[in-house]
C-alpha cells in the first residue's frame, strides 16, 4: 500500500497552475510587466509583496534600458572599435540581466518557495511575460 | 514526514535508472545534447554553431559581398597606385579604414540576430487562448483577428496577435513572412544583406549603408579623378585602354550610389523622426490619417531620436540560441498540452521519438473543455532529474514536506542558476506514467 502510494506522489505532478504576468505597453515599448494582482495568487501570497517584487523587476528593466550618459558612451566606444570591445567587456544590459536573475532568485527563496510559487526569470520567456508557477499545495488535498 | 523521506528514496532510484543526474556535463552523456538553434521553429539558417543566424535565402547576400569585394579590389589594385603617387598616399589609407567599416557592418547586420521573439510556450499559448475566449464568451468558434488596444503616450496603438507565435505583438513588431519569426521593432527585410533588420541589428544596416554610400562615393570620385589625371598626360581613350579596371568600378559605383545615398537619406529620415520602413510605408503616425495622428514613439527631437537608435543599449538576444534545451520546470496540463517535456517549444522538437503518443494524447486532450485549472485526466509529470539534491536551504525543506520533492527540487535548481538538465523521457517511461493515471 505505501508502494502504491508512493508511486502515485511520484506520478502525481506537483503543479497546479500557472499564472502569467503579461506586459504593459502603456510607455511605449519599454520592458514593463502589469502590476495587477492575479486573483489565482490570492491564497497564497500578498498583494503587496506581489507589487513590491514586479515594481522592482520594472524598474531593474528601466535601468537596462536608460537613455544617458553611460550607454550613449558605451555605444560610442562600441562603434569606434566596431564592436569588437563586446568581445572583452558585457553589455550594460547583460550586466543588469544578471542583476535581476539574482533578484529573482532572492525572491523566489524567501518569499515565494514558502509559499509554494516560483517566479520564472522574464529573459527565459523571451521578455513577454513572468511566469509564476503555482505548486500544489498537499496539506490541502490534491487537485484531483 | 518519515513517509516522504522513503518516498524521496523510492523516486531517487527508480530516476536514477532511466535520467541523468544533474551533475553530468553534457560532453560525458552518450547522446550529445542539441543546442536551442537546432530545434528552432522559424525558417533560418544557422552557422558557426549558432554563433551566426541568417535568412533562409542568401543568394543576393553573396552578390552583394562580391560586388563590394571585387570592386574595393579593383580599386586598390589599379587605382590605388597612380592616386598615392599622383596625390597623396592618404588616399588608400581612408579607402581601406571605410572598406573594413563596411564589411564589418555588413557582416554584423548579416550575422545577427535581428530581435526575433520566441514563440510562446504551450502554456502560454493556452492561457492567451483562455482569456481570448472568456473575453468572446465563447469557446471552440475562433474569431476574426484579434487585436488588443492599448495607449501609449495619448496615442491608441492595436497590438495584434500572431497566430504562428502565439502571441499578441509587442507595439512595432511585426512578422516576418520570409523568416517565419515575429521580430521586434520590426524594419523591413532586407535580401541585399539576407537577414530582417529590427531592433538589435538597426544600428549596424544604417552604419552599412552610410558607410557604403561614402565608400561609394569615394571610389567613383577618385576613379574619375584617376581617369582624367592620366587622360591629361595620355589622351582620354588611351588612359581607358591603361585601366580597364576603373570603367568597371566607375559603371558600378555609378549605378549604386543612386540607390545607396538615397537609401541612407531615407533612413537618416526615419532614425530622425523614429519611424520604422514598415510604419513610414503604411503611414501609421502620417498627420494625413487624421489631425491627432502623432508618433508616440518620438523622444521629440531629432537628436534624441538619433542617438536612442544608434547609441542605445544594445538590447540582448532573446532566443538563447547556443543554450542547451533542457526540458523545462514541472509542466502544467492543459487541455491542450499533450506531454510533460513541451516546456518550450524548442524542446518539444527534440523529443521526435515521442510525437506519436504526443498526437495520440492531443487528439485526446482537444476534446476534453475543462479549464487548466482543474488538474484533470492527463496530469504533466513533474521532471525528475535524478539523484535528488539535499535540501539547502529551511525554505526548501519546508516546501519539501509540503509540496513534494519535485517542487523543491525545481525550487533548488532554479536558486542554483541552472535550469534542469535531462535526457528526453523514453517512450517507456511515458506510457508507464499514462498506464498508471
Amino acid at each position: 500500500m505505501a508502494e502504491t502510494h508512493s508511486l502515485q506522489d511520484f506520478q502525481r505532478p506537483a503543479v497546479s497552475s500557472k499564472v502569467f504576468i503579461q506586459r504593459d505597453y502603456s510607455s511605449g515599448t519599454i520592458c514593463k510587466f502589469q502590476t495587477k494582482f492575479p486573483s489565482e495568487l490570492e491564497s497564497r501570497l500578498d498583494k503587496q509583496q506581489f507589487e513590491e517584487t514586479i515594481q522592482t523587476l520594472n524598474n531593474l528593466y528601466a535601468e537596462a534600458e536608460k537613455l544617458g550618459g553611460s550607454s550613449y558612451l558605451e555605444g560610442c566606444l562600441a562603434c569606434l572599435t566596431a564592436y569588437t570591445v563586446f568581445l572583452c567587456m558585457e553589455t550594460h544590459y547583460e550586466k543588469v540581466l544578471k542583476k535581476i536573475a539574482r533578484y529573482i532568485r532572492d525572491q523566489n527563496e524567501k518569499i515565494y518557495a514558502p509559499r509554494g510559487l516560483l517566479l520564472t526569470d522574464p529573459i527565459e520567456r523571451g521578455l513577454r511575460v513572468v511566469e509564476i508557477t503555482i505548486f500544489e499545495d498537499r496539506n490541502i488535498g490534491s487537485a484531483r | 514526514m518519515h513517509l516522504g523521506e522513503s518516498t524521496r528514496e523510492c523516486e531517487y532510484s527508480q530516476i536514477s535508472t532511466r535520467s541523468s543526474t544533474p551533475m553530468e556535463t553534457p560532453y560525458k552523456k552518450k547522446t550529445p545534447k542539441k543546442r536551442k538553434w537546432e530545434t528552432f521553429p522559424g525558417r533560418n539558417r544557422f552557422y558557426c554553431d549558432g554563433r551566426i543566424m541568417m535568412a533562409k535565402q542568401t543568394g543576393v547576400f553573396y552578390l552583394t559581398l562580391v560586388l563590394i569585394l571585387v570592386t574595393c579590389g579593383l580599386f586598390f589594385t589599379f587605382d590605388c597606385w597612380f592616386l598615392a603617387e599622383q596625390l597623396t598616399p592618404i588616399i588608400p589609407v581612408i579607402g581601406a579604414v571605410l572598406f573594413l567599416f563596411v564589411i564589418g557592418t555588413l557582416l554584423r547586420t548579416s550575422f545577427s540576430d535581428p530581435g526575433v521573439l520566441p514563440r510562446a510556450t504551450p502554456d502560454e499559448a493556452a492561457d492567451l487562448e483562455r482569456q481570448i475566449d472568456v473575453a468572446n464568451g465563447s469557446t471552440g468558434y475562433r474569431p476574426p483577428p484579434r487585436t488588443k488596444e492599448v495607449v501609449i503616450n495619448g496615442q491608441t496603438v492595436k497590438l495584434k496577435y500572431c497566430f504562428t507565435c502565439k502571441i499578441f505583438r509587442p507595439p512595432r513588431a511585426s512578422h516576418c513572412s520570409l523568416c517565419d519569426n515575429c521580430v521586434e521593432r520590426f524594419d523591413h527585410h532586407c535580401p541585399w544583406v539576407g537577414n530582417c533588420v529590427g531592433k538589435r541589428n538597426y544600428r549596424f544596416f544604417y552604419m552599412f549603408i552610410l558607410s557604403l554610400s561614402f565608400l561609394t562615393v569615394f571610389i567613383f570620385a577618385f576613379v574619375i579623378t584617376h581617369i582624367i589625371l592620366n587622360s591629361q598626360r595620355i589622351g582620354f581613350l588611351s588612359a581607358l585602354k591603361d585601366s580597364p579596371a576603373s570603367v568597371l568600378e566607375v559603371v558600378v559605383c555609378f549605378f549604386s550610389v543612386w540607390s545607396i545615398v538615397g537609401l541612407s537619406g531615407f533612413h537618416t529620415y526615419l532614425i530622425s523622426s523614429n519611424q520604422t520602413t514598415n510604419e513610414d510605408i503604411k503611414g501609421s503616425w502620417s498627420s494625413k490619417r487624421s489631425k491627432d495622428n502623432y508618433n508616440p514613439y518620438s523622444y521629440g527631437n531629432i537628436f534624441t531620436n538619433c542617438c536612442a537608435a544608434l547609441c542605445g543599449p544594445l538590447p540582448p538576444s532573446l532566443i538563447d540560441r547556443r543554450g542547451f534545451i533542457q526540458s523545462d520546470a514541472p509542466q502544467l496540463a492543459p487541455p491542450t498540452n499533450g506531454l510533460p517535456m513541451y516546456g518550450s517549444t524548442q524542446s518539444q522538437q527534440s523529443h521526435k521519438q515521442v510525437n506519436t503518443v504526443d498526437c495520440h494524447l492531443q487528439a485526446k486532450a482537444a476534446h476534453c473543455d475543462c479549464p487548466h485549472n482543474s488538474g484533470v485526466l492527463l496530469q504533466g509529470v513533474a521532471h525528475h532529474t535524478g539523484r535528488g539534491p539535499e535540501p539547502r536551504t529551511e525554505a526548501e525543506s519546508h516546501v519539501r514536506a509540503r509540496f513534494g520533492a519535485a517542487a523543491a527540487r525545481q525550487i533548488h535548481l532554479k536558486a542554483r542558476g541552472g535550469g534542469i538538465s535531462s535526457s528526453p523521457w523514453s517512450p517507456l517511461q511515458i506510457i508507464l506514467m499514462l498506464g498508471l493515471n
